[in-house]
Protein backbone atom coordinates (compact mmCIF):
# COMPACT_ATOMS: atom_id res chain seq x y z
CA UNK A 1 0.00 0.00 0.00
CA UNK A 2 1.64 3.41 -0.80
CA UNK A 3 0.23 6.75 0.07
CA UNK A 4 0.96 9.46 -2.71
CA UNK A 5 0.33 13.32 -2.05
CA UNK A 6 0.32 15.38 -4.98
CA UNK A 7 1.00 18.98 -5.13
CA UNK A 8 -0.21 21.00 -7.87
CA UNK A 9 -0.15 24.55 -8.43
CA UNK A 10 -3.45 27.18 -9.79
CA UNK A 11 -2.11 29.36 -12.87
CA UNK A 12 -3.87 31.11 -15.49
CA UNK A 13 -4.62 29.82 -18.64
CA UNK A 14 -2.32 32.17 -21.07
CA UNK A 15 -3.93 31.84 -24.46
CA UNK A 16 -2.26 33.73 -26.98
CA UNK A 17 -0.77 36.75 -25.21
CA UNK A 18 0.46 37.94 -21.90
CA UNK A 19 -0.88 40.99 -20.30
CA UNK A 20 0.75 41.98 -16.59
CA UNK A 21 -0.65 43.74 -14.03
CA UNK A 22 0.14 47.69 -12.96
CA UNK A 23 2.79 46.71 -10.80
CA UNK A 24 4.47 44.28 -13.52
CA UNK A 25 4.99 41.77 -10.25
CA UNK A 26 2.55 39.56 -11.60
CA UNK A 27 0.04 38.26 -14.74
CA UNK A 28 -3.24 39.52 -14.85
CA UNK A 29 -5.05 37.33 -14.67
CA UNK A 30 -8.42 38.60 -13.87
CA UNK A 31 -10.31 38.05 -17.53
CA UNK A 32 -8.75 34.50 -17.52
CA UNK A 33 -9.36 30.86 -17.11
CA UNK A 34 -7.24 28.58 -15.02
CA UNK A 35 -5.53 25.50 -15.16
CA UNK A 36 -2.57 23.63 -13.65
CA UNK A 37 0.67 22.57 -15.86
CA UNK A 38 0.52 19.55 -17.61
CA UNK A 39 3.54 18.02 -15.72
CA UNK A 40 1.11 18.36 -12.49
CA UNK A 41 -1.93 16.74 -14.93
CA UNK A 42 0.72 14.02 -15.20
CA UNK A 43 1.66 13.71 -11.85
CA UNK A 44 -1.82 13.41 -10.13
CA UNK A 45 -2.32 10.60 -13.04
CA UNK A 46 0.31 8.92 -11.45
CA UNK A 47 -0.70 9.50 -7.64
CA UNK A 48 -4.12 7.99 -8.73
CA UNK A 49 -2.61 5.02 -10.87
CA UNK A 50 -0.33 4.49 -7.72
CA UNK A 51 -2.90 4.62 -5.36
CA UNK A 52 -5.30 2.05 -6.55
CA UNK A 53 -2.85 -0.21 -7.95
CA UNK A 54 -1.29 -0.69 -4.11
CA UNK A 55 -4.43 0.02 -2.57
CA UNK A 56 -3.15 3.53 -0.95
CA UNK A 57 -4.74 6.93 -1.03
CA UNK A 58 -3.95 9.93 -3.19
CA UNK A 59 -3.86 13.02 -1.40
CA UNK A 60 -4.02 16.28 -3.72
CA UNK A 61 -2.16 19.48 -1.91
CA UNK A 62 -1.72 22.91 -3.32
CA UNK A 63 -0.81 26.02 -2.00
CA UNK A 64 -3.25 29.58 -2.64
CA UNK A 65 -5.78 31.23 -2.30
CA UNK A 66 -9.54 29.82 -1.86
CA UNK A 67 -9.82 30.22 -5.51
CA UNK A 68 -7.70 27.14 -6.08
CA UNK A 69 -10.29 24.62 -4.25
CA UNK A 70 -11.47 24.67 -8.14
CA UNK A 71 -7.85 23.03 -9.14
CA UNK A 72 -8.11 20.81 -5.72
CA UNK A 73 -11.41 19.42 -7.45
CA UNK A 74 -10.50 18.64 -10.47
CA UNK A 75 -7.80 16.40 -8.70
CA UNK A 76 -10.72 14.82 -6.45
CA UNK A 77 -12.65 14.08 -9.78
CA UNK A 78 -9.66 12.54 -11.34
CA UNK A 79 -9.94 9.97 -8.18
CA UNK A 80 -7.71 11.72 -5.35
CA UNK A 81 -9.71 11.02 -2.12
CA UNK A 82 -8.54 13.75 0.05
CA UNK A 83 -7.22 17.69 -0.45
CA UNK A 84 -5.34 19.97 1.51
CA UNK A 85 -5.17 23.70 0.98
CA UNK A 86 -2.76 25.70 2.15
CA UNK A 87 -4.04 29.23 2.39
CA UNK A 88 -1.78 31.50 1.48
CA UNK A 89 -1.04 33.99 -1.11
CA UNK A 90 1.24 32.05 -3.47
CA UNK A 91 3.04 35.37 -5.27
CA UNK A 92 4.20 35.76 -1.56
CA UNK A 93 6.21 32.14 -1.31
CA UNK A 94 9.51 31.47 -2.97
CA UNK A 95 10.30 28.25 -3.50
CA UNK A 96 11.87 27.39 0.11
CA UNK A 97 9.22 29.04 1.61
CA UNK A 98 6.24 26.62 -0.84
CA UNK A 99 8.74 23.50 -0.13
CA UNK A 100 8.66 24.06 3.69
CA UNK A 101 4.95 24.68 3.73
CA UNK A 102 4.57 21.12 2.00
CA UNK A 103 7.01 19.67 4.23
CA UNK A 104 4.90 20.86 7.56
CA UNK A 105 2.04 18.66 6.04
CA UNK A 106 3.43 16.13 5.46
CA UNK A 107 4.88 15.78 8.74
CA UNK A 108 1.85 17.02 10.85
CA UNK A 109 -0.21 14.22 8.50
CA UNK A 110 2.38 12.06 9.99
CA UNK A 111 1.94 13.08 13.43
CA UNK A 112 -1.23 12.51 12.94
CA UNK A 113 -0.84 8.85 11.83
CA UNK A 114 -0.99 9.45 7.55
CA UNK A 115 2.60 8.91 6.14
CA UNK A 116 3.40 9.38 2.65
CA UNK A 117 5.42 7.11 1.03
CA UNK A 118 5.43 9.27 -2.41
CA UNK A 119 5.28 12.71 -2.42
CA UNK A 120 4.92 14.36 -6.09
CA UNK A 121 5.65 17.29 -7.28
CA UNK A 122 5.96 19.01 -11.08
CA UNK A 123 9.42 19.07 -12.73
CA UNK A 124 8.95 22.83 -12.79
CA UNK A 125 5.74 25.46 -12.21
CA UNK A 126 4.63 26.56 -15.06
CA UNK A 127 4.44 30.18 -14.04
CA UNK A 128 7.54 30.93 -12.10
CA UNK A 129 9.66 27.80 -13.20
CA UNK A 130 12.04 27.77 -10.19
CA UNK A 131 12.79 24.15 -11.23
CA UNK A 132 13.87 23.11 -7.22
CA UNK A 133 10.50 23.08 -4.88
CA UNK A 134 11.02 19.32 -4.95
CA UNK A 135 14.41 19.04 -4.24
CA UNK A 136 14.36 21.43 -1.46
CA UNK A 137 11.22 19.50 -0.16
CA UNK A 138 13.92 16.08 -0.29
CA UNK A 139 16.25 17.89 1.99
CA UNK A 140 13.80 18.99 4.74
CA UNK A 141 12.00 15.53 4.49
CA UNK A 142 15.49 13.70 4.54
CA UNK A 143 14.39 12.03 1.34
CA UNK A 144 15.78 10.71 -1.85
CA UNK A 145 14.49 12.77 -4.74
CA UNK A 146 14.38 12.09 -8.29
CA UNK A 147 13.54 14.31 -11.00
CA UNK A 148 11.97 14.69 -14.32
CA UNK A 149 10.20 11.08 -14.06
CA UNK A 150 7.90 10.29 -16.49
CA UNK A 151 6.79 6.53 -14.83
CA UNK A 152 7.09 4.96 -11.96
CA UNK A 153 5.65 2.24 -10.20
CA UNK A 154 5.91 0.72 -6.86
CA UNK A 155 6.52 -2.70 -6.10
CA UNK A 156 6.70 -3.21 -1.96
CA UNK A 157 8.99 -0.74 -0.23
CA UNK A 158 10.34 0.78 -3.82
CA UNK A 159 9.74 2.75 -6.54
CA UNK A 160 10.60 2.62 -10.10
CA UNK A 161 10.95 5.42 -11.80
CA UNK A 162 11.67 6.43 -15.38
CA UNK A 163 12.76 9.61 -17.09
CA UNK A 164 14.42 11.11 -20.36
CA UNK A 165 18.13 10.79 -20.30
CA UNK A 166 20.44 13.73 -21.70
CA UNK A 167 20.94 11.05 -24.89
CA UNK A 168 17.67 10.78 -25.89
CA UNK A 169 17.15 7.54 -24.04
CA UNK A 170 15.44 6.36 -20.58
CA UNK A 171 17.39 6.48 -17.21
CA UNK A 172 15.78 4.36 -14.50
CA UNK A 173 15.54 4.68 -10.80
CA UNK A 174 15.20 2.51 -8.01
CA UNK A 175 14.66 4.19 -4.94
CA UNK A 176 13.82 3.10 -1.38
CA UNK A 177 10.70 4.47 0.11
CA UNK A 178 9.54 7.28 1.07
CA UNK A 179 10.50 9.42 -1.49
CA UNK A 180 10.10 12.73 -3.65
CA UNK A 181 9.50 12.67 -7.33
CA UNK A 182 9.05 15.71 -9.61
CA UNK A 183 6.97 14.85 -12.43
CA UNK A 184 7.69 15.55 -16.03
CA UNK A 185 4.60 14.92 -18.69
CA UNK A 186 4.91 12.42 -21.63
CA UNK A 187 4.96 9.10 -19.88
CA UNK A 188 1.09 9.07 -18.88
CA UNK A 189 -2.16 10.05 -20.29
CA UNK A 190 -4.38 12.01 -17.92
CA UNK A 191 -7.37 10.83 -17.72
CA UNK A 192 -10.84 12.70 -17.77
CA UNK A 193 -13.19 13.29 -15.05
CA UNK A 194 -16.15 11.72 -14.81
CA UNK A 195 -19.93 12.42 -13.74
CA UNK A 196 -19.82 10.45 -11.06
CA UNK A 197 -16.71 11.38 -10.34
CA UNK A 198 -17.33 14.87 -9.76
CA UNK A 199 -20.66 14.35 -7.85
CA UNK A 200 -18.46 12.19 -5.52
CA UNK A 201 -15.62 15.20 -5.52
CA UNK A 202 -18.74 17.88 -4.54
CA UNK A 203 -18.78 15.82 -0.73
CA UNK A 204 -15.26 15.51 -0.32
CA UNK A 205 -13.60 18.21 2.54
CA UNK A 206 -11.20 20.13 2.08
CA UNK A 207 -8.71 19.95 4.89
CA UNK A 208 -7.48 23.68 5.11
CA UNK A 209 -4.15 24.92 6.89
CA UNK A 210 -2.64 27.62 7.37
CA UNK A 211 0.79 28.09 7.05
CA UNK A 212 2.85 28.68 10.60
CA UNK A 213 5.51 31.90 10.08
CA UNK A 214 6.59 33.84 7.59
CA UNK A 215 7.78 33.57 4.18
CA UNK A 216 10.87 34.71 2.76
CA UNK A 217 9.35 35.55 -0.66
CA UNK A 218 10.89 35.04 -3.78
CA UNK A 219 13.09 37.95 -4.40
CA UNK A 220 11.40 39.30 -7.63
CA UNK A 221 11.65 42.33 -8.60
CA UNK A 222 9.56 43.02 -11.39
CA UNK A 223 8.27 41.28 -14.45
CA UNK A 224 9.22 42.63 -17.80
CA UNK A 225 7.73 41.34 -21.60
CA UNK A 226 9.40 41.27 -24.60
CA UNK A 227 8.37 44.64 -26.81
CA UNK A 228 5.22 43.80 -28.77
CA UNK A 229 5.87 43.17 -32.17
CA UNK A 230 3.50 44.62 -35.23
CA UNK A 231 2.49 41.96 -37.47
CA UNK A 232 3.79 41.52 -40.21
CA UNK A 233 2.42 39.15 -42.27
CA UNK A 234 2.61 38.45 -45.99
CA UNK A 235 -0.24 36.65 -46.38
CA UNK A 236 0.30 34.51 -49.65
CA UNK A 237 -2.93 33.71 -50.17
CA UNK A 238 -6.16 31.88 -49.43
CA UNK A 239 -7.40 28.71 -50.02
CA UNK A 240 -5.47 25.78 -51.97
CA UNK A 241 -4.82 28.49 -54.85
CA UNK A 242 -2.11 29.78 -52.66
CA UNK A 243 -0.25 26.39 -53.21
CA UNK A 244 1.94 28.20 -56.14
CA UNK A 245 3.13 31.01 -54.20
CA UNK A 246 3.71 28.92 -50.82
CA UNK A 247 6.08 26.43 -53.20
CA UNK A 248 7.85 29.71 -54.52
CA UNK A 249 8.42 30.55 -50.89
CA UNK A 250 9.57 26.62 -50.34
CA UNK A 251 11.68 27.11 -53.39
CA UNK A 252 13.40 30.72 -52.46
CA UNK A 253 14.07 29.44 -48.47
CA UNK A 254 15.89 25.94 -49.95
CA UNK A 255 14.01 23.51 -48.16
CA UNK A 256 12.74 21.61 -51.32
CA UNK A 257 13.98 18.33 -52.51
CA UNK B 1 36.12 36.78 -8.17
CA UNK B 2 36.27 33.34 -9.84
CA UNK B 3 33.39 31.16 -11.25
CA UNK B 4 32.66 27.77 -11.22
CA UNK B 5 30.76 26.10 -13.51
CA UNK B 6 29.52 22.35 -14.07
CA UNK B 7 30.06 21.17 -17.33
CA UNK B 8 28.01 18.76 -18.96
CA UNK B 9 29.90 16.49 -21.78
CA UNK B 10 29.20 14.06 -24.35
CA UNK B 11 31.48 12.29 -27.15
CA UNK B 12 32.07 15.55 -28.44
CA UNK B 13 33.07 17.13 -25.37
CA UNK B 14 31.76 19.76 -23.82
CA UNK B 15 27.57 20.01 -24.64
CA UNK B 16 26.12 23.45 -26.74
CA UNK B 17 24.44 24.98 -23.35
CA UNK B 18 27.32 24.35 -21.43
CA UNK B 19 29.65 26.07 -23.73
CA UNK B 20 27.21 28.80 -23.77
CA UNK B 21 27.34 29.12 -20.10
CA UNK B 22 31.20 29.12 -20.42
CA UNK B 23 30.57 32.31 -22.73
CA UNK B 24 28.19 33.61 -20.69
CA UNK B 25 29.95 33.66 -16.95
CA UNK B 26 33.34 34.54 -19.09
CA UNK B 27 31.44 37.85 -19.26
CA UNK B 28 31.11 38.53 -15.96
CA UNK B 29 34.62 37.49 -14.88
CA UNK B 30 37.96 36.25 -16.00
CA UNK B 31 38.60 33.60 -13.76
CA UNK B 32 36.61 30.97 -14.48
CA UNK B 33 37.19 27.41 -13.70
CA UNK B 34 34.63 23.91 -14.73
CA UNK B 35 34.19 21.34 -12.96
CA UNK B 36 33.83 17.73 -15.22
CA UNK B 37 32.22 14.85 -13.27
CA UNK B 38 33.98 11.49 -15.35
CA UNK B 39 36.63 11.44 -17.75
CA UNK B 40 38.60 14.29 -18.78
CA UNK B 41 40.48 13.81 -22.21
CA UNK B 42 43.46 16.32 -23.38
CA UNK B 43 40.99 17.35 -26.21
CA UNK B 44 38.44 18.59 -23.32
CA UNK B 45 40.95 20.34 -21.56
CA UNK B 46 41.73 22.10 -25.01
CA UNK B 47 38.21 22.63 -25.73
CA UNK B 48 37.30 23.99 -22.09
CA UNK B 49 40.88 26.45 -22.42
CA UNK B 50 39.57 27.97 -26.11
CA UNK B 51 36.68 28.93 -23.53
CA UNK B 52 38.87 30.83 -21.13
CA UNK B 53 38.89 27.87 -18.33
CA UNK B 54 41.70 28.88 -16.20
CA UNK B 55 41.17 25.48 -14.26
CA UNK B 56 39.55 22.36 -14.88
CA UNK B 57 38.48 20.32 -11.85
CA UNK B 58 37.49 16.53 -12.00
CA UNK B 59 35.61 14.50 -9.95
CA UNK B 60 35.57 10.67 -10.82
CA UNK B 61 35.51 7.46 -8.92
CA UNK B 62 32.92 4.66 -8.28
CA UNK B 63 29.96 7.15 -7.23
CA UNK B 64 30.40 8.56 -10.34
CA UNK B 65 30.36 5.46 -12.35
CA UNK B 66 26.52 6.31 -12.52
CA UNK B 67 24.22 9.39 -12.44
CA UNK B 68 23.13 10.52 -9.06
CA UNK B 69 22.10 14.52 -8.70
CA UNK B 70 23.11 14.28 -4.34
CA UNK B 71 26.54 13.04 -5.70
CA UNK B 72 27.40 15.53 -8.32
CA UNK B 73 26.13 18.15 -6.01
CA UNK B 74 28.84 16.90 -3.26
CA UNK B 75 31.42 17.15 -6.09
CA UNK B 76 30.33 20.87 -6.74
CA UNK B 77 30.28 21.94 -3.32
CA UNK B 78 33.90 20.75 -2.61
CA UNK B 79 34.94 22.24 -5.81
CA UNK B 80 33.13 25.50 -4.93
CA UNK B 81 35.41 25.96 -2.06
CA UNK B 82 34.26 29.71 -1.64
CA UNK B 83 33.88 30.57 -4.94
CA UNK B 84 30.91 33.21 -4.78
CA UNK B 85 29.55 32.28 -7.70
CA UNK B 86 28.21 28.76 -8.91
CA UNK B 87 26.54 28.28 -12.38
CA UNK B 88 25.77 25.08 -15.14
CA UNK B 89 23.77 24.74 -18.06
CA UNK B 90 19.46 25.47 -17.35
CA UNK B 91 19.38 21.37 -18.57
CA UNK B 92 17.47 19.73 -16.79
CA UNK B 93 20.46 17.50 -14.65
CA UNK B 94 22.21 21.13 -14.24
CA UNK B 95 18.86 22.54 -12.89
CA UNK B 96 18.63 19.63 -10.80
CA UNK B 97 22.50 19.19 -9.49
CA UNK B 98 22.53 23.08 -8.53
CA UNK B 99 18.75 22.77 -6.75
CA UNK B 100 20.74 20.23 -4.38
CA UNK B 101 24.05 23.11 -4.31
CA UNK B 102 21.22 25.46 -3.19
CA UNK B 103 19.80 23.42 -0.58
CA UNK B 104 23.42 22.63 0.95
CA UNK B 105 24.73 26.17 0.83
CA UNK B 106 21.76 27.23 2.53
CA UNK B 107 20.91 29.89 -0.44
CA UNK B 108 18.70 30.84 -3.53
CA UNK B 109 18.87 29.75 -6.79
CA UNK B 110 17.81 31.57 -10.64
CA UNK B 111 17.26 28.88 -12.85
CA UNK B 112 17.39 30.17 -16.76
CA UNK B 113 19.22 33.04 -16.24
CA UNK B 114 19.57 35.00 -19.56
CA UNK B 115 21.19 38.74 -18.45
CA UNK B 116 23.17 40.05 -15.29
CA UNK B 117 21.43 42.91 -14.51
CA UNK B 118 23.71 43.96 -11.54
CA UNK B 119 26.66 43.10 -10.18
CA UNK B 120 26.81 44.60 -6.52
CA UNK B 121 24.32 43.38 -5.45
CA UNK B 122 23.85 40.08 -8.32
CA UNK B 123 20.84 41.01 -10.07
CA UNK B 124 19.82 38.92 -12.83
CA UNK B 125 16.80 38.01 -15.55
CA UNK B 126 15.48 35.07 -15.92
CA UNK B 127 12.67 33.56 -17.93
CA UNK B 128 9.03 32.92 -16.03
CA UNK B 129 6.47 31.52 -18.13
CA UNK B 130 8.35 29.33 -20.16
CA UNK B 131 10.57 31.71 -21.63
CA UNK B 132 7.54 34.20 -22.58
CA UNK B 133 8.30 36.90 -19.54
CA UNK B 134 11.67 37.88 -17.89
CA UNK B 135 11.58 38.24 -13.81
CA UNK B 136 14.09 40.71 -12.36
CA UNK B 137 15.81 38.91 -9.65
CA UNK B 138 18.44 39.84 -6.77
CA UNK B 139 20.67 37.18 -5.88
CA UNK B 140 22.27 38.33 -2.57
CA UNK B 141 23.30 35.08 -1.06
CA UNK B 142 26.97 34.83 -0.24
CA UNK B 143 27.04 32.40 -2.83
CA UNK B 144 24.79 32.68 -6.11
CA UNK B 145 23.51 29.82 -7.33
CA UNK B 146 22.30 30.12 -10.93
CA UNK B 147 21.55 28.21 -14.49
CA UNK B 148 21.92 30.09 -17.69
CA UNK B 149 18.96 29.00 -19.85
CA UNK B 150 19.94 27.67 -23.73
CA UNK B 151 20.39 30.21 -26.34
CA UNK B 152 20.83 33.07 -23.75
CA UNK B 153 24.49 33.54 -25.53
CA UNK B 154 26.20 32.54 -28.46
CA UNK B 155 29.01 29.74 -27.09
CA UNK B 156 31.53 32.48 -28.67
CA UNK B 157 35.03 31.47 -27.74
CA UNK B 158 37.31 33.77 -25.27
CA UNK B 159 39.72 36.09 -27.14
CA UNK B 160 42.69 34.41 -25.57
CA UNK B 161 42.54 30.53 -25.24
CA UNK B 162 44.07 30.03 -21.60
CA UNK B 163 46.08 26.58 -21.12
CA UNK B 164 44.26 25.51 -17.72
CA UNK B 165 45.81 23.11 -15.45
CA UNK B 166 43.75 19.71 -13.97
CA UNK B 167 42.58 19.42 -10.86
CA UNK B 168 41.21 16.15 -9.57
CA UNK B 169 39.03 16.70 -6.69
CA UNK B 170 38.43 14.69 -3.90
CA UNK B 171 35.03 14.00 -2.95
CA UNK B 172 33.26 12.46 0.04
CA UNK B 173 30.43 11.05 -0.80
CA UNK B 174 27.95 9.30 1.20
CA UNK B 175 25.38 7.26 1.06
CA UNK B 176 22.93 9.38 1.53
CA UNK B 177 23.37 10.92 -2.25
CA UNK B 178 23.21 7.51 -3.74
CA UNK B 179 19.96 6.72 -2.02
CA UNK B 180 18.20 8.11 -5.86
CA UNK B 181 20.93 6.99 -8.36
CA UNK B 182 20.23 5.81 -12.23
CA UNK B 183 20.26 2.03 -11.90
CA UNK B 184 20.16 1.93 -15.74
CA UNK B 185 19.15 3.82 -19.08
CA UNK B 186 17.39 2.17 -21.91
CA UNK B 187 17.94 3.40 -25.60
CA UNK B 188 15.65 5.45 -26.37
CA UNK B 189 13.81 4.90 -30.26
CA UNK B 190 15.58 5.71 -33.03
CA UNK B 191 13.44 8.53 -34.10
CA UNK B 192 12.15 10.11 -30.70
CA UNK B 193 12.66 14.10 -30.51
CA UNK B 194 16.31 13.96 -31.58
CA UNK B 195 15.34 14.39 -35.17
CA UNK B 196 12.70 17.17 -34.81
CA UNK B 197 15.36 18.89 -32.42
CA UNK B 198 17.91 19.33 -34.88
CA UNK B 199 15.42 19.42 -37.97
CA UNK B 200 16.02 21.83 -40.72
CA UNK B 201 12.10 22.25 -41.06
CA UNK B 202 9.07 21.58 -38.61
CA UNK B 203 6.03 20.90 -40.01
CA UNK B 204 3.78 21.74 -36.96
CA UNK B 205 0.43 20.49 -36.59
CA UNK B 206 -2.59 21.78 -33.96
CA UNK B 207 -5.90 21.55 -33.31
CA UNK B 208 -6.80 21.75 -37.10
CA UNK B 209 -5.34 17.84 -37.68
CA UNK B 210 -8.73 17.52 -36.44
CA UNK B 211 -8.05 13.73 -35.72
CA UNK B 212 -5.66 10.66 -35.43
CA UNK B 213 -6.33 10.55 -39.26
CA UNK B 214 -5.79 13.89 -39.93
CA UNK B 215 -1.38 13.70 -40.07
CA UNK B 216 -1.39 12.14 -43.87
CA UNK B 217 -0.68 15.06 -45.96
CA UNK B 218 1.11 16.85 -43.01
CA UNK B 219 3.54 13.57 -43.38
CA UNK B 220 3.49 13.71 -46.67
CA UNK B 221 5.05 17.01 -46.47
CA UNK B 222 7.75 16.28 -44.14
CA UNK B 223 9.12 13.78 -46.77
CA UNK B 224 8.74 16.52 -49.58
CA UNK B 225 10.84 18.42 -47.63
CA UNK B 226 14.68 18.76 -47.31
CA UNK B 227 15.34 17.84 -43.37
CA UNK B 228 11.82 18.27 -42.50
CA UNK B 229 10.22 16.78 -39.12
CA UNK B 230 6.73 16.56 -37.46
CA UNK B 231 5.84 18.29 -34.81
CA UNK B 232 2.89 19.18 -32.69
CA UNK B 233 0.85 21.10 -29.87
CA UNK B 234 -0.26 19.81 -26.82
CA UNK B 235 -3.83 19.34 -28.01
CA UNK B 236 -2.85 17.02 -30.16
CA UNK B 237 0.00 14.89 -28.02
CA UNK B 238 -3.44 14.93 -24.88
CA UNK B 239 -5.84 13.86 -27.81
CA UNK B 240 -3.74 10.66 -28.58
CA UNK B 241 -3.39 11.79 -31.88
CA UNK B 242 0.34 11.76 -31.96
CA UNK B 243 2.91 10.91 -29.24
CA UNK B 244 4.28 13.41 -26.58
CA UNK B 245 7.68 13.22 -27.92
CA UNK B 246 6.34 15.18 -30.70
CA UNK B 247 5.45 17.88 -28.72
CA UNK B 248 6.90 21.39 -29.08
CA UNK B 249 6.65 24.56 -26.31
CA UNK B 250 7.06 24.74 -23.58
CA UNK B 251 6.55 21.34 -21.67
CA UNK B 252 7.81 19.65 -25.38
CA UNK B 253 11.18 20.21 -27.04
CA UNK B 254 12.22 23.63 -28.20
CA UNK B 255 12.82 23.75 -31.65
CA UNK B 256 14.89 26.16 -33.62
CA UNK B 257 14.33 25.29 -37.68
CA UNK B 258 15.32 27.16 -40.99
CA UNK B 259 11.28 26.77 -41.55
CA UNK B 260 8.58 26.49 -38.76
CA UNK B 261 5.09 25.50 -40.65
CA UNK B 262 1.98 26.00 -37.94
CA UNK B 263 -0.83 24.16 -39.78
CA UNK B 264 -3.65 24.92 -37.39
CA UNK B 265 -1.88 25.74 -34.73
CA UNK B 266 -3.55 29.25 -32.96
CA UNK B 267 -0.38 29.94 -31.07
CA UNK B 268 -0.70 29.96 -27.57
CA UNK B 269 1.91 31.33 -25.95
CA UNK B 270 3.02 27.85 -24.52
CA UNK B 271 3.64 26.15 -28.15
CA UNK B 272 5.21 29.83 -29.10
CA UNK B 273 7.86 29.42 -26.14
CA UNK B 274 9.13 26.33 -28.17
CA UNK B 275 9.52 27.43 -31.58
CA UNK B 276 9.67 31.40 -31.43
CA UNK B 277 13.65 31.72 -32.84
CA UNK B 278 12.90 29.71 -35.82
CA UNK B 279 14.25 31.92 -38.37
CA UNK B 280 11.05 31.89 -40.96
CA UNK B 281 7.34 31.16 -39.64
CA UNK B 282 4.44 30.16 -42.39
CA UNK B 283 1.14 29.96 -40.91
CA UNK B 284 -1.87 27.81 -42.28
CA UNK B 285 -5.07 28.23 -40.63
CA UNK B 286 -8.65 29.29 -40.74
CA UNK B 287 -8.56 31.92 -38.62
CA UNK B 288 -6.85 35.20 -39.74
CA UNK B 289 -6.98 36.53 -36.44
CA UNK B 290 -5.06 33.93 -34.66
CA UNK B 291 -1.59 34.62 -33.04
CA UNK B 292 0.21 32.17 -34.97
CA UNK B 293 -1.33 34.31 -37.66
CA UNK B 294 -0.64 37.90 -37.19
CA UNK B 295 3.16 37.01 -35.49
CA UNK B 296 3.82 34.60 -38.80
CA UNK B 297 6.36 35.94 -41.27
CA UNK B 298 4.06 34.17 -43.80
CA UNK B 299 0.44 32.94 -44.01
CA UNK B 300 -1.93 31.09 -45.82
CA UNK B 301 -5.90 31.72 -44.92
CA UNK B 302 -7.98 28.59 -45.40
CA UNK B 303 -8.52 24.84 -44.66
CA UNK B 304 -5.11 22.64 -44.11
CA UNK B 305 -6.93 19.85 -45.62
CA UNK B 306 -7.14 21.77 -48.28
CA UNK B 307 -4.02 23.56 -48.68
CA UNK B 308 -1.66 21.25 -47.77
CA UNK B 309 -2.47 18.28 -50.48
CA UNK B 310 -2.03 21.12 -52.77
CA UNK B 311 0.77 22.23 -51.79
CA UNK B 312 2.50 18.74 -51.50
CA UNK B 313 1.12 18.07 -55.06
CA UNK B 314 2.69 21.84 -56.79
CA UNK B 315 5.66 19.78 -55.21
CA UNK B 316 5.57 16.99 -56.50
CA UNK B 317 4.82 18.66 -60.04
CA UNK B 318 7.41 20.82 -59.46
CA UNK B 319 9.87 18.22 -59.24
CA UNK B 320 8.97 16.19 -62.37
C1 LIG C 1 1.57 25.31 -18.35
C2 LIG C 1 1.15 24.96 -19.73
C3 LIG C 1 2.07 24.38 -20.60
C4 LIG C 1 1.72 24.08 -21.91
N1 LIG C 1 2.65 23.52 -22.73
C5 LIG C 1 2.36 23.38 -24.04
C6 LIG C 1 3.33 22.89 -24.98
O1 LIG C 1 4.45 22.51 -24.63
N2 LIG C 1 2.99 22.83 -26.28
C7 LIG C 1 1.75 23.22 -26.75
O2 LIG C 1 1.51 23.14 -27.96
N3 LIG C 1 0.81 23.63 -25.87
C8 LIG C 1 1.07 23.71 -24.55
N4 LIG C 1 0.08 24.12 -23.69
C9 LIG C 1 -1.30 24.24 -24.21
C10 LIG C 1 -1.56 25.58 -24.89
O3 LIG C 1 -1.99 26.51 -23.92
C11 LIG C 1 -2.67 25.44 -25.96
O4 LIG C 1 -3.81 24.88 -25.35
C12 LIG C 1 -2.29 24.57 -27.15
O5 LIG C 1 -1.01 24.94 -27.63
C13 LIG C 1 -3.32 24.75 -28.24
O6 LIG C 1 -3.08 23.83 -29.28
P1 LIG C 1 -3.63 24.11 -30.74
O7 LIG C 1 -3.08 25.38 -31.24
O8 LIG C 1 -3.39 22.87 -31.51
O9 LIG C 1 -5.20 24.18 -30.51
P2 LIG C 1 -6.19 25.41 -30.53
O10 LIG C 1 -5.75 26.49 -29.61
O11 LIG C 1 -7.53 24.85 -30.33
O12 LIG C 1 -6.05 25.99 -31.99
C14 LIG C 1 -6.46 25.32 -33.14
C15 LIG C 1 -6.19 26.25 -34.32
O13 LIG C 1 -6.45 25.54 -35.51
C16 LIG C 1 -7.21 26.35 -36.40
N5 LIG C 1 -7.96 25.43 -37.25
C17 LIG C 1 -9.00 24.63 -36.91
N6 LIG C 1 -9.37 23.87 -37.93
C18 LIG C 1 -8.53 24.16 -38.97
C19 LIG C 1 -8.39 23.69 -40.31
N7 LIG C 1 -9.21 22.73 -40.80
N8 LIG C 1 -7.43 24.23 -41.09
C20 LIG C 1 -6.62 25.19 -40.60
N9 LIG C 1 -6.69 25.67 -39.35
C21 LIG C 1 -7.64 25.16 -38.54
C22 LIG C 1 -8.03 27.24 -35.52
O14 LIG C 1 -8.37 28.44 -36.18
C23 LIG C 1 -7.08 27.49 -34.33
O15 LIG C 1 -6.27 28.62 -34.55
C24 LIG C 1 0.40 24.35 -22.35
C25 LIG C 1 -0.52 24.91 -21.48
C26 LIG C 1 -0.18 25.19 -20.18
C27 LIG C 1 -1.18 25.81 -19.26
Amino acid sequence: MANVLVCIKRVPDLGGEIRLTADAMGVDDSSLGHTVSPHEEAAVELAIQTAKDTGGEATVLTLGSEDAVEQLRNALALGCTGAVLVEADAAAYGPADVAAAVADVVRDHEAAGTSYDLVLVGNDASDTGDFQVGVRLSYLLDRPVVAGVSTLSVDGGEVTARGGSPDGGTEVYQVALPAVLTVMEGGVEPRYPSIPGRMKAKKIAIDRVTPTGEPQGSGRRRLTLPPAQPSQVTVLGEGPEAAGAVVDLLESLGVTR
Amino acid sequence: MSVLVLVETDEGGAVEVSRETLAFVRGTDADVRALVVGEVSPELVEQLGSYGVREVLRADGEAFSSYAAAAWASAVVAAADGVPLVAAAGTPRGNEVLAHVACRLGVAMAANVVAVEGTDPLVVSRQVLGGSALEELPLPDAVAVLTVAGHACEPSTADEPAAPAVREVSVDVPAADLRARVVRTEPGEPDESGSLKSARVVVGAGRGAGSADGFKDLLELTELLDGAALGVSRVVTSLGWRPHHEQVGQTGSRVTPDLYVACGISGAIQHWAGMSTSKTILAINTDADAPMVTKAHYAVIGDLHEIVPAINEELRRRAG
